[in-house]
């Protein structure tokens, strides 16, 4: 029986791992949901005369989704971000976050922009706010400003159909 | 063309490896000598085709081809033409081509230093190595292809990481994963022994000094990257425990056990099955790591988004590898006879004791790097395992090996007597009780682990010292002679043993007697730190090849003399928009001085400035390639060179004669 004892172990290993590749590490619960999104006024992307507040969505369930032109994976989930904007299911915010070389304008003009408004967020200091740790993430608030979900990594059709589309019913949007 | 020429050549190099793996292994078992003979000449053959894309990877890099994805995610323009070089294997795809091209290294220098072995051997050697190769070309093809075009084309890079633009990566992966990769080689010749069923002592004699050498890589690469750590990073720090270290530590600890096991099992005989599973366990932390960095279950620094399909590809190679490997373990175990009977004190029983203690130093390390994947896997919440943890259980675990090691290569096979060893060894007892005593009369303040540190440390030294002298004290001839006259098999093992003690000392100072500020400076304020006065002179800024930097200027001085001046950077890379921190250290035997930049205040020029004092943290570096350099001396011992020797005689001879 001893001899068996290392490929045992092994297999009670490989099935933690199987499971494992199912689940994402960096999905830390965020301190936030529940409460009220962090307040920030910032100017816009392409007309830094006006400014984004969250107080101007109140009254509306929508998506605050971080993301970057420097980030790979923002590029991947630009496609579904686009279908869910063309559907008019719920409206997205597009936080600019930390891009210093300014390119997000013409990165929105050439792709197609899935947001109603763009702020810009050079220094990420409104990111360190919200407990961005990477880009792409994507909260849901609700029509009293509060932060019911945070999402982190890239959207697909998947993670939106599973995850997204049941609070969006539960909040009534 | 030329990335299709390098993907062409993957392929070519899949088909190679399936025929290195099946003809071999076949004609090994049946006893077909031309299928046999297949083995060499597949190897060689497979590792041109690897070698040809991995030449196309680095062709595509250089020439700033940013219709290849890899590169247009990887490089840029203005990145300057060595880290180009670097970036082909800084990214997920170009590190996996590069680890299957030293696979295929290894494999074609088992053919080429094999010919003194039975040719089934080496068949059932090579052929392992490709079922290897298989599946690590497999993967590169089907979820990793480095050479997949982007089209159309970007017009720029992303740029490589500015964290690895630095020139410690240029040699750090690859003598990582030389290592690494390198335990293939005694665990291939593991299982050829199981396939085979001859299971004497001889599989040990061939597997050891190729396990020398891969610890020796691995050494090395371990030691650059904690180098690179403290130089790159910032923060002072040479160890973080972090996931992506755990998996190059942990095949070490059981590299370091099986070195130790195969002196047993090649000399004496003994510890056959032990030391058979331990090649197994090895070469499986190696593939460990990999599954561990590569798929994205346990969070590091390194990687973003991760694709679960290469995970899952990996898990699946893991389970037939390393399960298939235990199962043919457990089945031919009952045919390996424990042979050579040894006293409670021998040299096999403190041998033997190296290997509980390394077997549970590697338990602690892995539990602790798995422990979170455990806890989230059973639904108990998510939680972080870090430095607190490793340090309190790793470092008792150890203490006692570098008790032992002090006692060990002074005592004799099969038995020894207590009260000689003793008496051999009371003077290196009492030097080593004296330093510890002295120490904190030398530095300031008594801090019990530095002076439990200082004592293994002194004990290990003085216990390679009077090995020595007993070996040569019946010798005659000038000393120098005689000490060159030791084999350098003995000499390798006192020189990785002195190694790790310089090591040991260098970590109990600078864990202990280190010191740290973080000031707000001012242009011209002056800050104490370990009796040196810095003072920031205000910062420059300038343009790099591909980044902006502000240069700090920082005067040290030491009781109202000026001693030299550093220059800290802060950098700002154009592409990715990342700031990196690049320490200015100035080093010497006995201390480091090292400043980095934290972050600007005002608009008048002040900063955040750390500073930090290092005893004795250069011990750390120079004891890791003491210990490498010891590895390589002890594989290129005579009795190695002589078998190689005789083997060319041989096959001269043998040509000779069908001339």
């Amino acid at each position: 029986m001893k001899r068996w004892l290392p490929l045992i172990l092994f297999l009670v290993l490989v099935g933690f791992f199987a499971k494992g590749l199912f689940l994402n590490p960096r999905e830390v619960p965020s301190p936030l949901i529940g409460r009220a999104a962090p307040a920030f006024t910032l100017p816009l992307v392409g007309d830094p005369a006006r400014t984004f507040s969250p107080a101007d969505m109140k009254g509306r369930v929508w998506l605050l989704n971080v993301w970057a032109p420097w980030c790979v994976s923002c590029r991947q989930e630009h496609p579904v971000l686009m279908q869910i904007a063309a559907s008019g299911r719920v409206p997205i915010v597009g936080l600019n976050w930390k891009d210093k070389d300014r390119e997000a304008q013409a990165l929105l003009a050439q792709r197609g922009s899935p947001y109603v408004a763009v702020p810009d967020d050079v220094s990420g200091k409104v990111g360190i706010d919200y407990g961005v740790t990477g880009t792409p993430e994507t909260y849901v608030i609700d029509r009293q400003g509060i932060i019911r979900m945070k999402h982190i990594g890239p959207i697909g059709p998947e993670v939106w159909k599973d995850k997204f589309e049941p609070k969006l019913k539960e909040l009534g949007a | 063309m030329i990335p299709e020429i390098g993907h062409f050549a993957l392929i070519v190099a899949l088909l190679v490896a399936l025929t290195q793996a099946i003809l071999p292994l076949w004609g090994a078992q049946t006893g077909n000598a031309r299928l046999i003979a297949v083995a060499r000449p597949a190897a060689q053959g497979q590792f041109v085709f690897v070698a040809i894309a991995f030449g196309c990877l680095a062709w595509s890099f250089l020439q700033n081809d940013f219709s290849v994805e890899n590169v247009a995610k990887n490089s840029y323009s203005q990145l300057p033409p060595m880290y180009r070089f670097t970036a082909a294997w800084g990214s997920h795809e170009g590190s996996m081509l590069l680890w299957t091209l030293i696979l295929a290294f290894w494999t074609t220098a088992v053919s080429v230093f094999s010919r003194h072995l039975p040719d089934d051997m080496v068949a059932r050697v090579i052929g392992i190595m490709g079922l290897i190769s298989i599946g690590f070309l497999g993967f590169l093809l089907t979820t990793s292809n480095p050479f997949l075009r982007l089209i159309p084309a970007a017009p720029e890079g992303n740029d490589l990481n500015p964290l690895l633009q630095d020139p410690g990566m240029v040699f750090h992966p690859p003598t990582l994963y030389m290592g690494y990769v390198g335990f293939s080689v005694a665990f291939a010749f593991a299982i050829a022994a199981l396939l085979s069923g001859k299971l004497d002592a001889a599989w040990a004699r061939w597997s050891r000094p190729w396990t020398t050498v891969a610890w020796a890589f691995l050494t090395t690469g371990i030691t650059m990257g904690s180098w690179w750590a403290y130089n790159e990073l910032g923060w002072g720090g040479w160890w973080f425990w972090d996931p992506t270290e755990n998996a190059s530590f942990m095949p070490w600890l059981a590299g370091t056990a099986l070195i130790h096991s195969l002196a047993v099992t090649e000399k004496r005989g003994a510890f056959k099955a032990w030391t058979v599973l331990l090649a197994l366990i090895a070469f499986s932390l190696s593939l460990l790591g990999t599954f561990l960095v590569r798929s994205g279950v346990l969070s590091s620094v390194h990687a973003f988004a991760t694709d679960p399909a290469r995970g899952a590809f990996i898990l699946g190679f893991l389970a037939i590898v390393i399960g298939g490997s235990l199962a043919l373990f457990a089945w031919r175990a009952p045919r390996m006879l424990t042979g050579g009977r040894f006293a409670w004190f021998s040299r096999e029983a403190f041998l033997l004791a190296n290997n509980v203690i390394l077997l549970a130093a590697l338990g602690s390390v892995l539990l602790g790097t798995l422990y979170p994947l455990l806890m989230d896997a059973l639904g108990l919440g998510k939680i972080s395992v870090g430095p607190p943890y490793f340090n309190s259980v790793f470092v008792p675990v150890m203490a006692p090996a570098l008790f032992l090691l002090g006692i060990g290569p002074l005592t004799r096979w099969k038995g020894d007597s207590l009260p000689d060893i003793a008496r051999r060894l009371k003077w290196a007892f009492a030097v080593a009780v004296a330093s510890a005593l002295l120490l904190p009369l030398v530095v300031a303040g008594f801090k019990p682990w530095a002076s439990i540190g200082v004592f293994f440390a002194v004990w290990i030294a003085a216990g390679v010292v009077v090995g020595l002298r007993e070996r040569i004290r019946n010798q005659r001839g000038a000393l120098v002679a005689r000490l060159a006259a030791l084999p350098r098999g003995y000499w390798g093992m006192q020189m990785a043993h002195l190694g790790l003690a310089i090591g040991v000392a260098g970590i109990a100072i600078v864990a202990n007697y280190q010191s740290e500020r973080d000031v707000r400076m001012n242009v011209n304020d002056h800050a104490e730190l370990a009796g040196y006065t810095f003072t920031f002179r205000g910062h420059s800024e300038y343009d790099g090849p591909n980044y902006r930097a502000a240069k700090g200027i920082v005067e040290v001085s030491r009781n109202g003399k000026k001693l030299f001046t550093l220059y800290p950077e802060k950098r700002i890379y154009n592409a990715s928009g990342m700031a990196m921190t690049e320490a200015a250290i100035h080093p010497d035997l006995w201390r480091d001085v090292y400043v980095a930049m934290g972050e600007p205040i005002d608009d008048k020029g002040a900063w955040i400035i750390r500073l930090f004092h290092k005893p004795l943290v250069n011990w750390l570096w120079i004891g890791g390639l003491l210990m490498a350099a010891g590895g390589f001396m002890a594989a290129s011992d005579r009795r190695y060179r002589i078998a190689l020797r005789e083997a060319r005689a041989k096959g001269a001879a043998l040509a000779g004669a069908a001339a």
